[in-house]
């Protein structure tokens, strides 16, 4: 039961603090891809890939006390934040396991937007299509995003930045 | 498109719009008749895949907790099937609705759970599969279910596999299938209750179609059905905790696991079988091809574990002695948030008492949100139901409706803690670490799960 919590942990320490429902699903989903041992399943939703085991996860360790959930209400929508508690570090101390660095993925995650993350993801769902096929998919499951050929560009470079080997 | 004249030089339909001399019907306990006219549909029923899911049972071992719960996929499947078969009928010389959709959306309806293996959320967890790749890789790869697909035209097969996979371009097809009030769940709810005999579960369907209306991208309920839905939303909510998560039925999914754990780690460790299990290898080696995935169903599962109650390994033999004859592992409540020391605790004593706590202690964890509604900007992804008001606006099922709102967005976990008890008690009471085990787990009230056979 709780190795897959640990997992999640250890993301959540290395991360410090996470701003989003969406791109702590999307940060995952990309992580997952970049080999790190995420195993909460994905489903393409309207919007993109979603983990409604990552988000019932997400649930359990803020009512263990392992992380906090900041809700903040901004002018047309809610926006959550989350930070690991001193239990949860302790948590983290009693449940040794191996688990690559992620760091330098993290940081890199950190610094883009959700859009730009759920961009990515959705390309990375598609990922066994030729490139033009991706492009064409983007535009059809997100027509309402108006994702520009720059945008796609610049999300085709970052995945080849996070991960060399695809 | 090209029409074939034949011999009498009458022209033939293309296979798309071949129709059969006589409507054929399958005579269903929820929807009473399954009609089908088109030659596709009765061509895809036909092929080995589809079949297949007859020997798969829909709700996997719910069947050790309600006896009748032996109804397949196939049937559910067909059900899904007539389900938008209805709708389309309905949708028929309506605004926003593409009839050249038609055949595209029954395909998917009748394929959309073909990837589906036997007792699939167990086998998913521990051998790290998913049943949409495998519905992918039938309707795309080298399958009957393919060659039928392409005949009806070239890439009609991947149309299908992307309206399963929720990536078509017209959003209105996806819906039929996968929404908060799509032809699936319309099915399995009736189903599942019709078979576990349960009285929840039931709700106003044919008052749902009549009500259900094309608008743009998705699909709408006029705002006088709401209360047909309301019955909807609360059937699915009480069908989730009475029988999707009963915790006896939990309990055989925990022992399920433990098996095919127990047979990856000995297969992994060089142990030597008394049968190769030669279907399972691909599945240890967590490299399932097409052709092992199809081949493995119920009937070859139950044979294994037949089987392995004759294995020298102890706890092989044990957990499958256990699943086959439903003898289930007992449960108490457990609170993570309160007892989490209690369960490294309860870990440590197992092994103390050499019962290996990896396969008989388990906390199962069980969560469902009813339903919510879509937020802009911190979403879940989930479409929201919209009602069609007599003004033409829209408006939002929860915001109209003070049942489905109590329950919209309420995330419900319900968590248990698993443990052989027949073994507990059988301990001697010499082991030093039995009376503190029996404390921890509560062993003076009477468990749950004891002599319980039904809800």
């Amino acid at each position: 039961m709780l190795t897959n919590h640990a997992r999640l942990m250890q993301f959540f320490a290395a991360a410090n603090e996470i701003t989003g429902r969406k791109k702590l699903q999307k940060m995952i989903y990309i992580l997952q891809h970049c080999n790190m041992p995420f195993e909460e399943k994905y489903e393409f939703h309207f919007y993109g890939p979603y983990s409604e085991e990552l988000s019932l996860r997400v649930e359990e360790l803020c009512n263990l006390g392992f992380i906090t959930e900041e809700k903040e209400t901004k002018s047309n929508y809610v926006q959550y934040h989350y930070q690991i508690t001193g239990d949860g570090v302790d948590f983290l101390n009693q449940f040794h396991m191996d688990m690559p660095d992620m760091t330098e993925h993290i940081t890199l995650l950190q610094r883009k937007s959700s859009r730009f993350l759920e961009l990515v993801s959705t390309m990375y769902y598609f990922d066994g299509l030729p490139e033009d096929d991706i492009v064409r998919k983007i535009h059809t499951v997100k027509p309402k995003q108006k994702y520009t050929d720059w945008e796609i560009d610049e999300a085709f470079r970052f995945i080849r930045e996070i991960n060399p080997v695809q | 498109m090209i029409t074939l004249s034949n011999r009498n030089g009458l022209k033939s339909l293309p296979y798309k719009d071949k129709q059969l001399h006589e409507e054929k019907v399958f005579k269903d306990p929820v929807h009473r008749y399954v009609h089908v006219q088109d030659r596709v549909i009765w061509d895809l029923i036909a092929t080995p895949e589809f079949q297949r899911l007859r020997r798969i049972k829909q709700l996997g071992t719910s069947y050790l907790t309600f006896h009748g719960a032996e109804h397949s996929r196939f049937s559910h499947s067909l059900g899904v099937y007539e389900i938008v078969r209805r709708i389309i009928g309905n949708f028929e010389n309506r605004d926003d609705w593409n009839n050249d959709e038609r055949l595209l959306c029954l395909c998917a309806a009748l394929l959309h759970d073909l990837g589906h293996g036997p007792f699939s959320h167990s086998f998913e967890k521990v051998f790290k599969l998913d049943h949409e790749h495998f519905t992918q890789q039938i309707i795309l790869g080298e399958t009957t279910i393919h060659t039928i697909l392409e005949r009806v035209e070239p890439g009609f097969s991947q149309k299908v596999a992307d309206v399963i996979d929720k990536t078509y371009e017209d959003k209105l097809v996806v819906s039929l299938i996968s929404s908060q009030i799509d032809a699936d769940r319309m099915d399995y709810l009736q189903r599942d209750a019709y078979f576990t005999g349960v009285s929840y579960g039931h709700f106003d369907m044919e008052r749902i179609l009549r009500v259900m209306r094309p608008l743009e991208d998705q699909l709408v309920i006029k705002s006088s059905g709401m209360h047909a839905v309301e019955d909807y939303i609360m059937s699915r909510y009480q069908m989730y905790w009475q029988v999707y998560f009963h915790p006896v039925t939990r309990s055989a999914e925990v022992i399920l696991s433990k098996i095919l754990h127990r047979a990856k780690y000995l297969f992994e460790t060089n142990y030597t079988f008394k049968l190769q299990p030669f279907h399972f290898i691909s599945f240890f080696n967590e490299n399932v091809g097409l052709s092992d995935y199809l081949k493995l169903d119920e009937s070859i599962v139950f044979y294994y574990f037949q089987l392995w109650q004759e294995e020298d390994d102890a706890i092989l033999k044990d957990l499958c002695e256990r699943f086959i004859n439903r003898r289930l592992f007992k449960y108490i409540e457990f609170n993570p948030n309160q007892q989490m020391n209690e369960w490294m605790e309860l870990y440590k004593l197992f092994q103390e008492a050499g019962i290996n706590p990896d396969y008989y202690l388990e906390v199962d964890s069980s969560s469902d949100l009813p339903y919510d509604f879509y937020r802009p900007g911190e979403d879940d992804e989930r479409l929201p139901i919209n009602l069609l008001m007599p003004d033409g606006s829209l408006k939002e099922l929860s915001r109209n409706s003070d049942i489905v709102e109590s329950i919209s967005g309420k995330k419900r976990t319900d968590h248990k803690l698993y443990f052989p008890a027949d073994f507990l008690k059988r301990l001697s009471d010499d082991i030093p670490v039995k009376q503190r085990i029996m404390d921890l787990l509560n062993f003076e009230q009477p468990l749950e799960g004891e002599g319980e056979h039904a809800d």
